[in-house]
């Protein structure tokens, strides 16, 4: 086998099924045996029927992309097997229950079944209709030829809380699908887990838990978030320890209150976020500006998924760039970030919350759903390099203070209530101490000072783009968000592309962009939208208009294997 | 502070001659120097409207948000600093109308601010529209044949969303409002007081005249604490039949009572603290 090779085992059923945890648990196996993880999920917003499958994409060497083919696939029930049939690779192999009715006629013949009594096996095991999914491990790490232990050992962490008996009957479950499969096909056993160096402890998590660890490990205080898909699972972890760890979350009422709680809180003192989709940052758009105008920090993040309105509520989109970019009347400073991956998203929520504080502004992180809700594998972050960065602040009584005084790099003293302070955080146009005011000669000085710390931020935290590949190419591929992952597994085959990845949306390393696409023989946008707003950004700021675009806006993820078609039809040219 | 003029700002009022903010103004002030508010201690926080000014005239740290927003803003503060004591002002437009989600859930979570709203029956900083208070047939700009809505009730609102201090004081009476602001303020929870509030300039129904006419003060035998009888008191409404006063308190715990992250100290007490994930990684592992 070759180290590169990655293989993807898909897990399908009906939502209700627990293929989720099933297949976190498969990836969570082989990020222990030794493997590198990529997880690809597609669900329907139901939480019964409809059709759930993730994807376990693992290699010995990095994997950070879906694939469009799958070499097993675990069919939990008829319809997993009969959709994705036409995803198998030649050779693949499909486990299915043996009482599912599943037809295997029309299956070609290269294609190894192994039919095991997964329902019956539950059964034995104790009953529970969930213990399917653990026959259905066992019965997987026995045909890749696994270590029944380390699977014992995830049991054993997953129903610790959960009564020894529950516990007792997953092993039991997933000792018989080992069993079944040792004893029916031991000459047709593939060779695959065996084979990874264990080394170093593997992390296996999602741009939603990376959100919420990175808030942690940034010393977040406050937190006001409302659910919304996809980005629900960052309030699922903070709500979980926040008593242990001594911040707050606190759930409100809607996305107005959210963001309102949030810059409440974060006037009084405390690092404060809240999070959402592009339908809940909609009405989070007029307490944006407030943040701005009252110079107050706050981290917002927006775990994008495609609309207008209601959309696709559980798939991926890049549509809220411009938005993020745009939305609210008049001009205020804002920072706005996307991550890349799962450490991006991790690595840039501490960066904002130093941000936010530092500017005194708000500062929004974009990341797409395939971000927040696929699981990558990594080890395990190092957050020593970090340091909390609070910027001008006081919570000392000063002589003569001004809120708003003037300062060259736009950034004022800022003084929280009970500090013996007097002040006005004012939305309406004010004056240095935070009186209302209408005079114009005020309102215009203060509007130069709050957009000088956009320059500021530019001059002093801005960084510049990263590029992947040689530094000159035929093919030269711009993008953002998720899409980096696919994109940087199909260039590793090509010496003559690589890949322009944007990070730093506002401010916009416009010198950069220009620089690097300026350079380039041939350039291609890559995005999950309509209209190409990377590359009407691009243009804004460079001049450089890229005419050819590879939009998606089906709220599916492109695959490696579509960018590597689209390299194959540049080069023929 | 400990002198009225020490709350005083350089700025001077805005609001027309005669109007009720001026004796909510002296009420707040009063009731600030009598219990010692300060900027050590306390913070205020106003939507937008005619009231929403008055945090330019008092020597307090605020915060002037949004229209309809001063709730969510204070909860956040009560959060983060739950030692300070905050103050809502707000509108009738601006809390019962564009923001009235916030009120009701707010109450019902016994958050412990004062609210305090002036009540006008009108928008008046946009020169007389119709309010969610005002009376159904009532003739404005934006109802030139009559209001064909009815009115909000913030007193039966406020007790039916869950609230544990509600009351209702008419402006002028300044001594009163000052003695409920206090009241208002130190009841640990949810406080909502609706202030009768005369706009000069565009309500010519709620005048002086009228409160002076129809409210009366409820008596020793009202029992406060029979959320019933409060919320039957709360339905008077008419000729001298404005009931003024406490309807409704009771003892719970606020929300921030029962935060246990907030049992010893508060959120800011310490500085963040840049935590170690080490344990929570090997959740992920």
């Amino acid at each position: 086998m070759e180290n590169s090779q990655i293989y993807s085992i898909k897990i399908g059923g009906q939502a209700g099924q627990g293929v989720k945890s099933a297949g976190l648990m498969l990836s969570k196996f082989a990020a222990r045996s030794g493997f590198n993880i990529f997880n690809y999920t597609e669900y329907p917003s139901l939480i019964r029927g409809g059709h759930n499958v993730m994807q376990i994409n693992l290699s010995a060497e990095e994997v950070s992309a879906p694939s469009k083919r799958d070499d097993l696939l675990v069919a939990l029930n008829q319809e997993t097997a009969d959709k994705h049939l036409p995803e198998l690779t030649e050779a693949a192999e499909i486990l299915f229950d043996q009482d599912s009715g599943f037809d295997t006629g029309k299956v070609s013949s290269q294609i190894r079944l192994f039919a095991v009594p997964l329902s019956r096996l539950a059964d034995e095991a104790g009953g529970n209709d969930l213990l399917v999914n653990s026959v259905a491990l066992g019965a997987v790490v026995a045909l890749w030829d696994g270590d029944l232990g380390i699977l014992h050992d995830l049991l054993a962490a997953e129903y610790a809380d959960k009564g020894q008996q529950l516990m007792d009957e997953n092993k039991k479950a997933a000792q018989l699908g080992y069993d079944f499969i040792k004893e029916n096909f031991a000459d047709k056993l593939k060779q695959v887990f065996r084979v990874g160096e264990k080394g170093a402890t593997k992390m296996v998590l999602n741009g939603n838990d990376a959100v919420a660890l990175g808030a942690i490990a940034a010393g977040l205080q406050f937190a006001a978030i409302y659910p919304m898909s996809p980005a629900s699972g960052i309030l699922h972890t903070l709500a979980l320890h926040q008593e242990q760890l001594g911040y707050v979350y606190k759930q409100p009422e809607d996305e107005i209150s959210a963001i309102n709680m949030a810059i409440g809180a974060s006037f009084a003192g405390a690092r404060s976020m809240t999070s959402t989709s592009g339908g809940g940052f909609s009405l989070m758009v007029e307490g944006y500006g407030l943040a701005g105008m009252t110079e107050t920090p706050l981290v917002i993040v927006d775990g994008m998924r495609p609309g207008p309105a209601t959309g696709l509520a559980t798939w991926s989109g890049q549509g809220d760039l411009l938005f993020a970019l745009r939305a609210h009347q008049g001009d205020f400073p804002r920072i706005v970030l996307a991550a890349g991956d799962v450490k991006e998203a991790f690595d840039l929520t501490m960066e904002a919350f130093n941000m936010a504080d530092r500017y005194q502004t708000p500062v929004v992180l974009l990341i797409d759903k395939n971000i927040c809700e696929d699981e990558q594998s990594y080890p395990l972050f190092d957050v020593s390099p970090y340091s909390i960065e609070r910027g001008k602040l006081t919570f000392s009584t000063q002589d003569n203070y001004h809120r708003y005084s003037s300062s060259e790099d736009g950034i004022s003293l800022r003084a929280v209530p009970g500090s013996g302070n007097f002040f006005i955080a004012n939305s309406y146009a004010h004056t240095e101490e935070g009186f209302t005011t209408e005079e114009g000669n005020v309102t215009q000085e203060q509007m130069k000072k709050i957009m000088a710390k956009l320059e500021t931020c530019r001059r002093e935290s801005m960084k510049a783009p990263q590029l992947f590949g040689p530094p000159e190419a035929d093919l030269t591929f711009v993008s953002w968000g998720s899409n980096k992952g696919s994109i940087q597994q199909a260039i590793k085959k090509y010496p003559n592309v690589n890949f322009l990845h944007l990070i730093w949306m506002n401010p916009f390393p416009a010198e950069a962009v220009k620089e690097a696409l300026e350079k380039a023989r041939y350039v291609v946008d890559v995005e999950c939208n309509f209209s190409g707003q990377l590359a009407a950004l691009i243009r804004e700021k460079t001049g450089i208009d890229i005419l050819d675009k590879m939009l998606k806006y089906d709220g599916r993820p492109f695959y490696p294997e579509e960018i590597e078609d689209k390299i194959r039809e540049v080069m023929k040219q | 502070m400990s002198k009225i003029e020490e709350l005083n700002t350089n700025i001077f009022p805005t609001w027309c001659p005669g109007c009720g903010n001026f004796a909510i103004l002296s009420a707040f002030k009063n009731a600030a120097v009598q219990k010692g508010w300060d900027n050590s201690n306390t913070v205020l926080v106003a939507g937008i409207g005619c009231h929403g000014n008055i945090l330019n005239f008092i020597k307090l740290t605020s915060f002037e948000g949004l229209h309809g927003r001063s709730i969510p803003v204070a909860t956040g503060i009560k959060l983060a600093n739950h030692r300070l004591n905050v103050f809502c002002f707000m509108g009738d437009g601006d809390g019962l109308g564009e923001g009235g989600n916030h009120l009701v859930h707010a109450c019902r979570r016994n958050h412990d601010l004062t609210v305090l709203i002036h009540d006008n029956g009108l928008y008046s900083l946009t020169t007389g529209q119709t309010s969610p208070t005002a009376p159904h047939g009532f003739k404005s700009k934006s109802t030139p044949l009559g209001n064909p809505d009815y009115p909000v009730n913030p007193v039966a609102l406020a007790i039916a969303s869950g609230s544990t201090f509600v009351a209702r004081v008419y402006a002028a009476n300044i001594p009163k409002l000052t003695e409920i602001i206090i009241k208002a303020n130190e009841h640990k929870g949810m406080s909502v007081v609706d202030i009768l509030q005369p706009c000069f300039t565009f309500n010519k129904e709620y005048t002086n005249q009228f409160y002076q006419q129809n409210t009366y003060w409820l008596g020793e035998d009202h029992d406060p604490i029979n959320k019933e009888v409060a919320f039957k008191k709360a339905q008077e409404w008419g000729e001298k039949q404005i009931p003024l006063g406490i309807f409704y308190q009771v003892e719970k715990p606020s929300f921030e009572e029962d935060l246990p992250q907030l049992k010893e100290k508060t959120l800011i007490e310490d500085a963040p603290l840049q935590r170690d994930l080490t344990e929570l990684f090997k959740k992920y592992s």
